[in-house]
């Protein structure tokens, strides 16, 4: 119960707190102004495409209650695809059909989802149940993604995904996540998601968690998870470090996916990314923010001068 | 760093503030510290008798001026005589007068007075003063017997008691002495000569369910920086009740022209009162600056002991969230849900709280399945939660089970939202999460409630408004808090282990 770390020895390690990332990342590096940008998915796919940054297709959007049913008009067209809010937030109210046959919607969990289940939910997203202070929305229907065969077997029952936090423009720590069995198909570490901390430099494995504590292995299928490594690793940092232009904000998570035709993909971009990266990771990050924080430049940097930047200097 | 130097300012100035407002009510106003403290009040009842030689009738009863007493109230009682209270810097005394009085007259003063809060202290150099010497035979007698006290004595208090001793031996000089003064008289005179600060007053001991009490001669003497009583008669100092001095050098207790055979007998009666009150009152008639409540009708007063409450729970919410780390949902549901433990106490509180919010958690799952727009399910848990509501009570008032009836005081909208909210996230991240963001909410409450429930605490915070002043410097400074919260060093315990990296 009282198993408590030791507060000098985290801070000596460089442990980022909730509190101090709010006030001292947070609360002066993101303007809020800019959170519109990340908040609302509809807006970010807009800049995204403004600013080049390869995000999943766009296959439809849903405005008003009353278009509801012309929805399945788009989806005739796609087997698979993939309903989000536009304002959710931590996942909330994502849809994840892997394919339509005569059972109805299949669900990566293998379950169906129902002609008015769907309807249901799409006007759950409208009416803002999953939006950030229930106002209303839009729901988004996106291309499903078809991930990358490396990840085969790594995850079980949803799509890993990679978080980078990306300070200033500068990649600086990343941690892929991959669902489990516990975690009910979803990414998010505290619900039993694994968390594989990567190297920035090499975007191989470091180490893998879950629920805090070390694994080898992943803990449905069995594979190894620390002889991940992640292919076309530098085009994923640069995707990274391009979405401080595109939002503006100078403190990011980035969640991106490996899809298996068209690459790094930004899945959505977060002004308030979590600390459990730093579990993933063995190791605080605040050395590594004070050192970006430390940089003087005096002339505007590129994308590709801060990725090669982070690969330099943020190696283990 | 420099825009930080004027945050500090503000929250220095918001603690010195609260401080000082604190120290004012308490110091200045006698605002007690804790509530239902209890203060003395002495109720004394002066009789003065006299009889009407069938002409006008002037009777002035001098009034005591003892900066030890701060008088509560006061009346007179006295037919169909005109009476004048006359206060001045030097003296006070209540005048009777009337025309034509004849026969037993009774007349009544009545005061209630109460230990001064901050007692002056008079100045020693008024009190060396020239008074008359004794006539020229006995004056020699006093220098004999103060030099012989003076020898067997070290300092002023022991010369007191030597002089004392010798008053009371039978020595010569003190035969002679007593042959034409008093006692306390020639104490007096012998204190004077050497050159100890001293005085002859009468004042009356205030001992409770006293009744024809007379004043009694005392000597008023600077012993140890301070003016003790010392009584002759008894020869000790007295300590153990308290004296009320009446007359301090002024002419007569009580002069009756027009009147003979008078006199003043006393009595006392002792009663405890609120401290709180006394103060209030104090300060509704007095001239300090005030800034307390109690000037609003009774209504709106009660009405800001509930408000002021809430800083309490704002305080207690904003520490368990950034210093502990505990997960509540919705950011200040735990307060509402605090007041109304208020209401219906604890257990009952609790107790209802679950039954309510499960069994508005069962219906509600049924809700989902109706595929209903988020504004109407919402409402329809309004509904849902007051239908429970109305339910529980009805069915507990007919077990006869009155305490459950205070349920009504939890606020439905709030309750409505808690179970729409709690049902949301069981759907989406389990039941285990329903638990933890639910059981952190209700520990939050429940501090709340026991902070806001404390006597001590709730009479702070409606009598000392600086309470608020330091409650916010507090608020502000955690909202600058950059630390880790406890429950983050168990959260990252594995990094502060892991040695391989």
């Amino acid at each position: 119960m009282f198993n408590f770390a030791n507060p000098f020895k985290l801070r000596e390690r460089g442990v980022m707190g909730m509190n101090q990332r709010n006030f001292s990342y947070i609360g002066r590096y993101n303007d809020r102004s800019l959170y519109p940008n990340v908040d609302d998915k509809l807006k970010t796919k807009k800049l995204a495409l403004e600013h080049n940054i390869a995000v999943p297709d766009l296959i439809g959007i849903v405005r008003y209650q009353h278009d509801v049913k012309h929805v399945f008009d788009i989806l005739k067209q796609h087997n698979g695809f993939c309903i989000k809010p536009a304002k959710g937030s931590g996942g909330k109210g994502i849809l994840v059909i892997l394919q339509t046959d005569d059972n109805g919607y299949k669900k990566a969990s293998g379950e169906y989802v129902s002609h008015d289940e769907l309807i249901r939910h799409i006007s759950n997203i409208l009416a803002g149940l999953f939006s950030l202070g229930g106002a209303a929305d839009v729901a988004l229907i996106e291309a499903l993604i078809e991930f990358d065969p490396i990840f085969e077997g790594l995850s079980h029952e949803g799509v890993p995904d990679i978080r980078l936090i990306v300070f200033q423009g500068y990649p600086m720590m990343a941690m892929l996540r991959l669902a489990t069995h516990t975690s009910d198909g979803k990414a998010n570490l505290h619900q039993g998601a694994v968390g594989v901390g990567i190297d920035i430099a090499t975007g191989k494995a470091k180490r893998a968690v879950q629920y805090d504590c070390p694994i080898a292995i992943h803990p449905d299928t069995g594979k190894s998870l620390t002889d991940v490594e992640i292919n076309n690793w530098q085009q994923l940092l640069t995707l990274a470090a391009g979405c401080y232009e595109m939002s503006g904000l100078k403190y990011l998570g980035a969640d991106i996916v490996l899809d298996k035709q068209e690459g790094p993909l930004v899945l959505e971009l977060n002004a308030r990314p979590g600390l459990a990266i730093q579990i993933a990771n063995g190791m605080g990050m605040l050395p590594r923010l004070r050192q970006i924080e430390g940089l003087n430049h005096k002339r505007p940097i590129s994308i590709d001068e801060r990725v090669e930047y982070a690969q330099t200097h943020f190696n283990d | 760093m420099s825009s930080r130097l004027p945050f500090f300012i503000l929250v220095t100035a918001l603690v010195l503030a609260g401080l000082s407002s604190i120290y004012y009510r308490h110091a200045e106003m006698g605002v007690p510290l804790t509530a239902g403290e209890q203060i003395d009040i002495w109720q004394i009842e002066a009789e003065i008798e006299f009889i009407g030689k069938d002409a006008p009738v002037i009777a002035k009863f001098t009034l005591p001026k003892d900066p030890n007493f701060d008088l509560v109230d006061e009346f007179t009682a006295s037919p169909a005589y005109g009476v004048h209270l006359i206060r001045d810097e030097q003296h006070s005394e209540v005048v009777w007068s009337k025309r034509q009085v004849k026969g037993k007259q009774t007349l009544y003063y009545q005061a209630s007075y109460k230990l001064a809060l901050n007692p002056i202290d008079e100045p020693v150099a008024e009190q060396l003063r020239e008074t008359e010497m004794l006539s020229k035979p006995y004056q020699g007698s006093a220098q004999e017997l103060l030099n012989e006290a003076y020898d067997k004595s070290g300092n002023r208090k022991f010369l007191i008691l030597q002089v004392l001793n010798l008053l009371n031996s039978d020595n010569q000089n003190v035969a002679l002495l007593l042959s034409k003064y008093s006692k306390t008289e020639i104490f007096v005179q012998l204190m004077i000569m050497a050159k100890v600060p001293a005085m002859m007053v009468r004042g009356l001991v205030l001992e409770d369910s006293r009744r024809n009490q007379q004043l009694i001669p005392l000597l008023k003497v600077y012993v140890n920086n301070q003016w003790q009583m010392f009584d002759v008669e008894a020869g000790k100092f007295s300590k153990d009740l308290p004296i009320l001095v009446w007359q301090q050098d002024s002419p007569s207790l009580l002069d009756v022209t027009g009147g003979k055979n008078s006199k003043v007998s006393f009595s006392i009666s002792h009663s405890t009162q609120s401290a709180l009150r006394e103060a209030n009152s104090a300060a509704t008639k007095g001239d300090v600056f005030d800034l307390g409540l109690y000037h609003l009708p009774i209504e709106e007063q009660n009405l800001f002991k509930g408000i002021l409450l809430l800083p309490i729970g704002a305080l207690v919410v904003v520490f368990l969230r950034v210093i502990i780390g505990l997960k509540c949902s919705g950011t200040f549901m735990p307060i509402l849900i605090a007041t109304s433990f208020i209401q219906t106490e604890l257990v009952t509180g609790v107790v209802g709280f679950l039954v309510i919010v499960s069994a508005g958690l069962i219906i509600r799952s049924y809700l989902s399945h109706l595929n209903l727009l988020l504004v109407s399910r919402i409402s329809a848990v309004v509904i849902l939660v007051i239908g429970i509501i109305v339910l529980f009570t009805v069915i507990a008032f007919r077990m006869g089970l009155t305490e459950v009836l205070s349920i009504t005081f939890f606020p439905m909208i709030i309750m409505a939202w808690t179970i729409e909210r709690m049902s949301i996230l069981w759907e989406e991240e389990g039941g285990k999460e329903v638990l933890i963001q639910g059981s952190g909410s209700l520990i939050v409450a429940v501090i709340a409630y026991l902070m806001m429930d404390n006597l001590l605490i709730r009479h702070w915070a409606f009598n000392f408004l600086g309470v608020h002043l330091l409650i916010m410097a507090a608020v502000l400074l955690m909202g600058q808090y950059t630390g880790y919260r406890l429950l983050e060093l168990r959260r990252f315990k594995p990094i502060a282990e892991d040695k391989g990296l």
